[in-house]
C-alpha cells in the first residue's frame, strides 16, 4: 500500500475513477463534471449574447433561443454551480474537520454518478425532441403545453439529478457532526466547513419540495395528471410555491460555500485570524433560516395580495442584515491584516463590492410595490447574476486555486490567474452592468430580440462584448489548467502558509488523509501550532489500524438505471420495456448491496510506518 | 476486527449505535426522515390547495368510506407497535423473536397494502374517479399513492433484512440496518396518521 506514484495503464486509471468512494477522487469527478457543463453553459450564454447584439438579429430561431436560455440557467445552476461547490466541499470538508472519510462514503459516490446521469438526460434532449424551452423556472400552464418532450427531460433529468444533491446534502451533515477529529469543536470548525453544514441542512429541507414540484409536473405532462390543468380544477399557482420554496433556499445553497470559500482566503493571506468568527457563524445560520421565509419575493406580482407582499418584502430587507454583517468582518479581517495579493485573495477583493452592488439591488427588488416595475425585465437579470456570478462563481474560482495543491499537488500558475480574472472580471461588470439600465429602461427578461429605436442597442452591445472577455477569460483559465497538469510540478503540503488542517497534511493527501488523527487546539488549528507549537499536529491517538471502505460500482449501475428508466417512462407504448429494465438495475443494485456485506478493510499499523513521512506538513 | 463485526456474542447495550458506521447511519436516517417530511408536507400542501377542486368528478365527501379507512389505521398502527417489539428483542439479541415480530409487521404491511389497493380499485370502478378525473383525484392519488409506494418499499426492506440475515443472527453490522428499517416504518406509520386525519376526517367531515 505505497502511495508513490505507479504507472497505471488508462482502463485501470477509468476503472479506479468508476468505482471510487474517496472523498478526494470523487472531488475531482465533480470538479470535471462541474466544470464541463461550465462550460456548455456558457456556451450557450455566448449563443444568446450573440442573438442580442444588434437589434432584430435573426442568429438564433426564436424557439432555439428559448431552448438555448433555458439550458443556460439550469445548467448553470445545476450543473455547474452545484457540483463545483461539491468538488470544493468534497476536497477541503473532511480534511478541515480532520477526518479519513465522509461519512457515507458510497453514499457520496452515488450523489456524483445521480448528478452525472441527470445532466447528461438533460442534455441528450438536444438530440431528441428539442432542449426544454420554458425557461429555468418552468413554470405552468407554459410548461404543461410546451411541445415535445424537452420539458419531460427537464423534469425526469433535475429529478435524478437533485436526488444526487439530496444524498450529498445529508452525508455531508452527518460527516460533520459525526466525524470530527479530537478537539474539533462546532466553534473551532473553519468557516468553509461550517457554511456547508447550513448549506447541507438547506439541501436537506428543500430540495424535496422540488422533488414534489418536478413529480406534479411529470405526472401532469405524462400521465394526464391535473394539478396545474385549471378547466379540471388544478392551480399554475403551485408550480410556482413549491418551484420556489425551493428556489430561494436554493440560492443561499449556492452563496453560502462562496461565503465560506472567502472566509478562509482572507484570513489566508490578510495573515490574520477572522474577524468576527461567531458572528460569522450566527450570520450563517440566520441567512439560512430567512432563506425559507422569503420564498413569495419572487412571486409579488402574482396577486396574493398586500399584507402577504408585505411580510415577506420585510422578511426579505431582513436578510441583508446578516450579509452586511459578513461583509463588514471581511472587511475588518482584511484591516491591518500583512495582505498578499495572491490569485484567490484578488477574487475576494473582487467579490466584496460586486456582491454588494447584487446585494443593494436585491434590496431594491425586495420592495414589493417597485418590484412591479422591475419584475422580469433585465434588472432582475443584473441582479441575480450580480450574486450568482459575483458571489458563487467567484468564489468557486478562488476556492478552486486556493485548494487546487490539495487536489493535484500543484499550483496554477499565478500570473495567468491573475489574467484570468481581470478579463473574467471587467468582462463580467461590462456584460451586467448595463443590464440594470436596460431593465430600468424596460427591456423584458428572455425575449429573443429586441427593436430598433427604443434606445437599447448600445447596452446591449457593451453587454456582448463584455460576455467575450468572460469567454476569454475562462479559455485562460483551462489553458492554465491543463498546463499546470502537464508540466506537473509538485508544491508542498501548504503552498499558501494557510491555517487550517487540510494544510497540516501532504499535497495530494495520502488516501487515508491522516496517519494519525490530529488534535485540534483552537480555531486555525495548523496556524496554532505554527505560532505557538513546532509548525506540526499533534496526533490524538497512537499509530494503529485504519479502516477504510471498499471500492463500489453500484453507484454507477443504480444511476445507470434511473437514467434508462427515466427514458422508458417519458417515451412510454414500445418504449416501456426501458423502464423496467432501469428499474430492475436500480431496485437490483439495492439488493444487491441490501445482500452483499461491505465491510472494507484495514490498514495495517506496520504498513503504515514503512511509509515516509509523518503524515504532517510534507 | 472485520470478524467483529459479525459476531453475535456480547453485544453492548445498544448494538445500532456501538460502532461509528452504526452511529453515521442512525444519524443519516433521521436527517433523510426530515428530507421525507418536507417531501410529505409539499404533497399534502396541494392536497390542500386542491381538496375541493373536484371539477365534474366526485368530491371527497362522495366517495370515502371510513370503516374501510379505520380498519387499515388499526392495521398500520399496530404494525409499528409489532416493530418495536422486534427492536426489544434486538436490543437482547434475540435473533427468533425479532424475525418473529417483524414477520408480523410485513404481514400487516401487507394486509394494509391489500386494503389499499382494494380501495382505489372500488374508486376507479365504482365511482369513476380515476388519476385523471380531476384536479382532486390527481392530488388524492398521489398522496396517498405516494404514502403506499413507501409502504411497498418498507415491505421489500424488512423482507430482504430477513431473508438476507436468516443465517446468521444480530450482530455490529447488522443491528443498525435493522433498526432504521424500524425507524422507517415509525415514519410511514406518522404519515399515515396526517393522512387518515387530514384527507378522510376533514373529507369526510370539512
Amino acid at each position: 500500500m505505497s502511495t508513490t506514484a505507479r504507472k497505471a495503464g488508462f482502463g485501470s486509471v477509468l476503472w479506479d475513477y468508476l468505482t471510487t468512494v474517496d472523498h478526494k477522487k470523487i472531488a475531482i469527478l465533480y470538479l470535471i463534471g462541474g466544470f464541463f457543463f461550465f462550460i456548455l453553459g456558457g456556451l450557450e450564454a455566448m449563443l444568446i449574447r450573440i442573438q442580442l447584439i444588434v437589434p432584430d438579429n435573426d442568429f438564433l430561431s426564436a424557439q432555439f433561443y428559448n431552448e438555448v436560455l433555458t439550458m443556460h440557467g439550469t445548467t448553470m445552476i445545476f450543473l455547474a454551480a452545484m457540483p463545483l461547490l461539491f468538488a470544493l466541499m468534497n476536497i477541503a470538508v473532511p480534511l478541515q474537520i480532520g477526518a479519513r472519510d465522509v461519512a457515507f462514503p458510497f453514499v457520496n459516490s452515488l450523489g456524483f454518478w445521480l448528478f452525472f446521469f441527470g445532466g447528461v438526460m438533460l442534455n441528450v434532449s438536444w438530440f431528441v425532441t428539442g432542449a426544454p424551452d420554458a425557461g429555468w423556472t418552468s413554470y405552468a400552464p407554459l410548461s404543461i403545453f410546451s411541445e415535445g418532450h424537452g420539458v419531460d427531460f427537464y423534469s425526469i433529468g433535475l429529478q435524478i439529478a437533485g436526488f444526487g444533491t439530496l444524498m450529498a446534502g445529508i452525508n455531508f451533515i452527518v460527516t460533520i457532526v459525526n466525524m470530527r477529529a479530537p478537539g474539533m469543536t462546532y466553534m473551532r470548525m473553519p468557516l468553509f466547513t461550517w457554511t456547508t453544514l447550513i448549506a447541507s441542512v438547506l439541501i436537506l429541507f428543500a430540495f424535496p419540495a422540488l422533488t414534489v414540484g418536478l413529480f406534479q409536473l411529470t405526472f401532469d405532462r405524462l400521465f394526464g395528471a391535473n394539478f396545474f390543468n385549471p378547466e379540471l380544477g388544478g392551480n399554475a399557482i403551485i408550480w410556482e410555491h413549491l418551484f420556489w420554496i425551493f428556489g430561494h433556499p436554493e440560492v443561499y445553497i449556492l452563496i453560502l460555500p462562496a461565503f465560506g470559500v472567502f472566509s478562509e482566503v482572507i484570513p489566508t493571506f490578510a495573515k490574520k485570524r477572522l474577524f468576527g468568527y461567531s458572528s460569522m457563524v450566527f450570520a450563517t445560520v440566520l441567512i439560512a433560516f430567512f432563506g425559507f421565509m422569503v420564498w413569495a419575493h419572487h412571486m409579488f406580482t402574482v396577486g396574493l395580495g398586500p399584507i402577504a407582499n408585505s411580510i415577506f418584502a420585510v422578511a426579505t430587507m431582513a436578510i441583508a442584515v446578516p450579509t452586511g454583517i459578513k461583509i463588514f468582518n471581511w472587511l475588518f479581517t482584511l484591516w491591518g491584516g500583512s495582505i498578499r495579493l495572491t490569485s484567490p485573495m484578488v477574487f475576494a477583493l473582487g467579490f466584496i463590492p460586486t456582491f454588494t452592488i447584487g446585494g443593494m439591488t436585491g434590496v431594491m427588488l425586495a420592495s414589493a410595490a417597485a418590484d412591479y416595475q422591475y419584475h422580469d425585465s433585465y434588472f432582475v437579470v443584473a441582479h441575480f447574476h450580480y450574486v450568482i456570478v459575483g458571489g458563487t462563481v467567484l468564489g468557486i474560482f478562488a476556492g478552486l486555486i486556493y485548494w487546487w495543491p490539495k487536489m493535484f499537488g500543484t499550483l496554477l500558475n499565478e500570473k495567468l490567474n491573475h489574467w484570468f480574472f481581470w478579463l473574467f472580471f471587467i468582462g463580467f461588470h461590462l456584460t451586467f452592468f448595463f443590464q440594470h439600465f436596460l431593465g430600468l429602461m424596460g427591456m423584458p427578461r428572455r425575449y429573443w430580440v429586441f427593436g430598433e429605436g427604443q434606445g437599447l442597442d448600445t447596452f446591449n452591445f457593451i453587454s456582448t462584448i463584455g460576455a467575450f472577455l468572460m469567454a476569454v477569460g475562462t479559455i485562460v483559465f483551462v489553458y492554465n489548467m491543463v498546463m499546470t497538469q502537464v508540466k506537473g510540478k509538485k508544491v508542498s503540503g501548504d503552498p499558501w502558509d494557510a491555517r487550517t488542517l487540510e494544510w497540516a497534511i501532504p499535497s495530494p493527501p495520502p488516501f487515508y488523509n491522516f496517519k494519525q488523527l490530529p488534535l485540534v487546539r483552537g480555531l486555525d488549528p495548523l496556524w496554532i501550532e505554527k505560532t505557538e507549537g513546532n509548525g506540526k499536529m499533534q496526533p490524538a491517538e497512537p499509530l494503529g489500524d485504519i479502516h477504510m471502505p471498499n471500492n463500489s460500482f453500484v453507484p454507477f449501475v443504480m444511476s445507470l438505471g434511473l437514467f434508462i428508466a427515466g427514458f422508458g417512462v417519458m417515451f412510454q407504448g414500445s418504449y416501456w420495456f426501458l423502464a423496467a429494465i432501469g428499474f430492475g438495475l436500480f431496485f437490483g443494485s439495492m439488493i444487491y448491496r441490501s445482500f452483499k456485506d461491505d465491510l472494507g478493510y484495514h490498514i495495517h499499523k506496520e504498513d503504515l510506518e514503512d511509509e515516509k513521512g509523518d503524515g504532517s506538513n510534507g | 476486527m472485520a470478524d467483529d463485526m459479525l459476531k453475535s456474542e456480547n453485544l453492548p447495550q445498544n448494538p445500532e449505535r456501538a460502532t461509528l458506521e452504526g452511529r453515521n447511519k442512525f444519524m443519516g436516517f433521521w436527517f433523510f426522515l426530515g428530507g421525507e417530511t418536507v417531501l410529505f408536507a409539499s404533497l399534502f400542501g396541494t392536497y390542500l390547495a386542491l381538496k375541493n377542486s373536484n371539477a365534474q368528478g366526485p368530491s371527497a365527501e362522495e366517495i370515502f368510506g371510513l370503516e374501510l379507512v379505520f380498519i387499515m389505521t388499526i392495521v398500520l398502527l399496530t404494525s409499528s407497535l409489532t416493530s418495536v417489539y422486534a427492536m426489544y428483542h434486538m436490543k437482547n439479541n434475540d435473533f427468533k423473536k425479532m424475525q418473529l415480530w417483524i414477520g408480523i409487521t410485513v404481514l400487516l404491511g401487507l394486509i394494509f397494502l391489500g386494503f389499499e389497493i382494494y380501495e382505489f380499485y372500488h374508486y376507479v370502478h365504482g365511482y369513476e374517479f380515476g388519476y385523471t378525473t380531476s384536479a382532486f383525484s390527481s392530488a388524492f392519488y398521489t398522496l396517498v399513492g405516494f404514502h403506499g409506494a413507501h409502504v411497498a418499499f418498507g415491505l421489500g426492506w424488512f423482507l430482504s433484512l430477513m431473508i438476507r440475515n436468516s443465517k446468521r443472527g444480530i450482530n455490529l453490522y447488522n443491528a443498525p440496518k435493522f433498526y432504521i428499517a424500524s425507524l422507517y416504518w415509525h415514519f410511514i406509520d406518522v404519515v399515515w396518521v396526517f393522512i387518515f386525519t387530514v384527507v378522510y376526517l376533514m373529507g369526510k367531515v370539512g
